[in-house]
């Protein structure tokens, strides 16, 4: 059976203070295991970036238990999580969030700098060729398409060998072929079970990348199906 | 290979070429404005003691209460005697110094300050000599003058003649750099020359300048000059150049002007670095966002903002180092030179660079405050 990356047990949060706090998670329980794409669907305000946040080391809960391959993250501080999401989680944004000043090369090359790591070029390059775009290394962001600058975030996220995508609304700012091709690069990644991928998303048209889909509202996790489930209903 | 974070810190500041540009003005702007004062003030400090550096006394002795080279009181020639009979005393050299009028050929007149001293042997003589010899200066009504002064004193080369008090004198030495700050010329003559052209009586003197004895103790031989001339003051040479700054700098008020116009140019310089740096910041806090949600530690982040600030500061220091000499070329023979000595060129490159690193504090306050789940909100 593959391992858990990621797990959140019985997790609560409570956003803001005052009479402007509001529960944004309300007990939630999800596991990300190596080798599955798992789709976060629901709608606005059901959440979704709160649990996001948790899993992906930004925030912690208020409640409730966060384990990154076992290890539990409660407590820690601001640094000691920026070191658990630089050894263990590559994020991928909506609005890619790439240097602008830099190469597509560079910006891969940050994920690797920020972890102190030697020979970063070479390890670029390769993740670069990995997502089709050995031929732009040298380009500037402003000089890629939206869906050559996800692949840069892509590469981005991977570089480091992370254990955990998590990916939110990677295909939001990106036209149908676009977005099916980065559903397919990040479908792949799950290939090796080295890694679980997390996405985000409201775009019913990605639905048979999933592994595993669940559904969020109000904070709770309220349905959770299979990939060939969500199929069957798509198809039908 | 540049390290990531420089590159990452250059680009950041070059991204906005005019922003970019108002800074280094600004750092040039007040470096500059920092080493004229402390220039002007390392200048002013120089010539304000430009007398007692050069001249070879070990010990001072002058009327009770000088405040200054140029503070003119009299002693008497009985006092040089008891001074002379001090054991350790080799010499006790008259030196007269006072204002006079300096009359043109034509008939107009200028105040001079007369500097008169033993032509022989010990004494306070011109110095950098462009033109005779000090020897000259043995000849009836000759003086020295300095030839930053030619066209105030009417003369454009030695031989000219002018007359002091009714006294005709002659140019028969010329030097070079031997300024006045009060703007007034010094005029050098012999000590007796000196007395009539100042209307001192032959057996007075301004000062009287004590060489030691070798092998004497110049600490003790200044006690014992002490309690033989207890109604006058007797100075080392580093204390009477304490004293004449502390009363130039200080007791004028011109010492605090330059000090407060240097503290100014610093606190502008800084003000001007940290907005930019804020600004800078504040434009780029979503890639320092994406940064530390990419695992970014703070440190990390610190450094590219205090790489921006170096690199601020470098470039700064840099157009304001070629500013400023020419500054102190196109000053170098005026009344009151600036000077700036290697030093102060190296206080004045470590000045930038703290203020650079002061003012990217702000910035870095601003950076430590960032939420990196923004990111996941745009």
């Amino acid at each position: 059976m593959s391992e858990s990356v990621i797990d959140v047990v019985d997790v609560v949060k409570f956003l803001g203070h005052g009479a402007g706090r509001v529960q944004a998670l309300k007990g939630v329980n999800l596991s990300l295991r190596d080798g599955e794409l798992v789709l976060l669907m629901g709608p606005s305000g059901s959440g979704k970036t709160t649990l996001l946040s948790i899993l992906g080391c930004l925030m912690t809960p208020t409640s409730g238990v966060v384990r990154v391959r076992g290890r539990p993250i409660a407590d820690l501080d601001p640094e000691a999580l920026a070191r658990i999401r630089r050894n263990h989680i590559g994020f991928i944004f909506q609005s890619y969030h790439l240097f602008p000043t830099l190469t597509a090369e560079d910006n891969v090359r940050l994920a690797l700098d920020v972890r102190g790591e030697r020979s970063q070029r070479e390890a670029a390059r390769d993740v670069l060729g990995m997502v089709g775009l050995a031929h732009k290394t040298k380009a500037f962001p402003h000089e890629l398409s939206g869906g050559e600058q996800q692949r840069v975030a892509i590469a981005r996220a991977i570089v480091g060998k992370a254990s955990a995508i998590l990916a939110d609304e990677p295909t939001g700012a990106l036209d149908a072929q676009n977005g099916q091709a980065i559903m397919t690069l990040l479908a792949g990644l799950t290939k090796d079970q080295s890694r679980g991928v997390l996405v985000v998303t409201h775009d019913p048209r990605i639905l048979p990348f999933a592994s595993r889909i669940v559904h969020i509202e109000d904070g709770r996790i309220v349905g959770e199906e299979t990939g060939s489930e969500a199929k069957k209903v798509t198809m039908s | 290979m540049m390290p990531l974070k420089f590159r990452l810190a250059y680009r950041n500041l070059f991204h906005d070429r005019l922003r970019f540009i108002a800074t280094i003005v600004g750092i040039i702007f007040s470096i500059v404005l920092v080493t004229v004062q402390m220039g002007l003030y390392v200048g002013f400090r120089r010539m304000v003691t430009t007398m007692i550096d050069h001249s070879p006394a070990d010990l001072w002795i002058m009327p009770a209460g000088t405040k200054c080279f140029e503070d003119p009181s009299l002693l008497d020639d009985r006092q040089r005697f008891r001074a002379l009979a001090v054991d350790g005393v080799a010499e006790a050299a008259p030196l007269v110094i006072g204002y006079a009028q300096w009359r043109l050929p034509g008939g107009t007149t200028t105040p001079v300050f007369i500097v008169g001293s033993e032509l022989q042997g010990f004494g306070l003589r011109p110095w950098s000599l462009v033109r005779g010899r000090v020897d000259d200066l043995s000849i009836p009504g000759a003086v020295a003058i300095d030839q930053s002064y030619f066209e105030r004193l009417g003369v454009n080369a030695t031989g000219a003649n002018a007359e002091i008090r009714d006294q005709k004198v002659e140019v028969t030495a010329v030097t070079k750099g031997i300024r006045s700050f009060t703007t007034t010329p010094y005029v050098f003559a012999g000590v007796d020359r000196a007395r009539s052209y100042t209307g001192i009586s032959p057996n007075k003197a301004s000062y009287f300048l004590v060489r030691v004895s070798p092998g004497s103790d110049v600490g003790r031989v200044h006690r014992q000059l002490r309690e033989s001339l207890p109604d006058v003051e007797i100075l080392t040479a580093a204390e009477f150049r304490s004293r004449s700054r502390s009363f130039w700098l200080f007791g004028t008020g011109a010492g605090a002007a330059l000090f407060a116009g240097a503290l100014l140019g610093f606190i502008v310089g800084t003000v001007i670095v940290a907005q930019t740096l804020y600004s800078s910041t504040k434009d780029h806090l979503s890639e320092f966002a994406t940064l530390r949600a990419i695992g970014s530690s703070g440190a990390y982040i610190y450094l590219v903002i205090i790489w921006q600030a170096l690199l601020t500061a470098i470039i700064g220091f840099c157009g304001a180092a070629s500013i400023s000499s020419i500054v102190v070329k196109m000053t170098a023979d005026s009344a009151l030179p600036i000077v700036v000595t290697p030093a102060m060129t190296s206080a004045l490159f470590l000045l930038t660079g703290v203020m650079c690193i002061a003012s990217a504090i702000a910035a870095i306050v601003q950076v430590m405050r960032i939420d990196p789940t923004t990111v996941l909100a745009r």
